[in-house]
């Protein structure tokens, strides 16, 4: 999958880094702000109140 | 990755070259940008295969790996930034004369069913802990729903009010979003748990045997400084604490946050009583905080 990614990057080497490092920034802001907040209060972790 | 690629490069060369004829029933598509599947021996299937799960875990591992980052450090910045909007609209209604628990008329609100009319989410008191630093400052948010805890610690509606006699019931994070009870089980029977509203601070100590500075010692009134107890045990927050039931006299705080760090199996208990009110006067401190006088 890495591989088929790089490979199929236009321009040389440098450019082809610079891509990699804005697609792992945009898929990680996507976790961080998207599906992460909205996973979190699914999950059984980080409770804090007692209740019923 | 770069070495990667190169691997690839030079196996995917291998695949192409190899005699289609060595492989019966297979279909070769054409020259050199031949699919990968196309002309594939077993054992190159098996590699890919053995390739893509590996990414795969790896992959995966990466993002578990973000998570955790996410738990620990990208909550408390978005935590922080609601902490401090809910501290300065609180410092600013005080300064404007207005205080959230009390209500039109002038009257307090009081436990059970009439403090509704605080939204949730709103700041009604901070808090200060000087055993977990002298900076250690929370301005508490009415209510424990999700949205609330987020900005600070929140007081369970229903609970008494600060000074209030019964229960001053508040619940905070541990482990990010702002985590301000991450330190709880640092604090020592005796230790002081300051809270502030807008005209009295109350000074409540935290219950134990203060001799042995044991914080499970249930004294005379059967409540322990410390308890660790299931989420399902409401009593901790009953009026008085542990005695569901029984009329309250004394003026008490208790503090709950999940147990162990990181899990959420337990919750930690931590009970106080009231042991002073002190009457605010402009900026000075109670003496219990660093650099106060009254």
């Amino acid at each position: 999958m890495y591989v088929w990614i790089w490979r199929h990057l236009p321009g040389a080497v440098t450019w082809k880094v610079l891509q990699t490092l804005l697609i792992v920034a945009a898929i990680s802001a996507l976790l961080l702000f998207i599906v992460f907040p909205w996973l979190e209060p699914k999950l059984p972790i980080n409770r804090v109140t007692v209740n019923q | 990755m770069s070495g990667n690629s190169k691997d690839e490069q030079v196996e995917q060369m291998t695949i192409d070259e190899q005699d289609p004829s060595d492989e019966p029933g297979s279909v070769r598509t054409g020259g050199r940008h031949a699919r990968p599947d196309a002309g594939m021996s077993r054992a190159d299937m098996l590699r890919l295969g053995l390739r893509g799960t590996g990414q795969t875990l790896i992959t995966a591992g990466l993002i578990v790996l973000l998570f955790v980052v996410y738990e620990l450090w990208v909550t408390n910045i978005f935590a922080h930034e609601k902490q401090s909007k809910v501290h300065n609209a609180l410092e600013k209604e005080w300064a404007q004369g207005d205080d959230p628990l009390v209500t039109g008329g002038g009257k307090l609100n009081l436990p059970g069913g009439k403090q509704g009319t605080i939204p949730t989410g709103t700041g009604i008191a901070n808090l200060y802990i000087p055993r977990l630093g002298t900076d250690y400052h929370f301005t508490i948010v009415q209510g424990t729903d999700d949205g609330s805890l987020e900005k600070g610690p929140g007081h369970y509606t229903g609970s008494a009010l600060p000074g209030g006699v019964g229960n001053f019931a508040v619940a905070g994070h541990r482990v990010g979003k702002g985590e301000p009870f991450l330190n709880l089980d640092h604090l020592r029977p005796g230790d002081t748990i300051v809270v502030e509203t807008k005209s009295t601070w109350f000074i409540y100590t935290v219950k134990g045997n203060l001799q042995s500075g044991d914080l499970n010692d249930k004294g005379t009134d059967g409540i322990p400084g410390r308890e660790i107890v299931s989420p399902s045990d409401t009593n901790v927050i009953a009026p008085v604490p542990d005695h569901p039931g029984v009329t309250p006299t004394e003026k008490m705080i208790t503090l709950t946050t999940c147990h162990p760090k990181f899990t959420a199996t337990q919750r930690m208990i931590l009970h106080g009583t009231l042991a002073r009110t002190v009457q605010r006067s402009g900026d000075q401190l109670p003496k219990e905080l660093s650099g106060g006088t009254l």
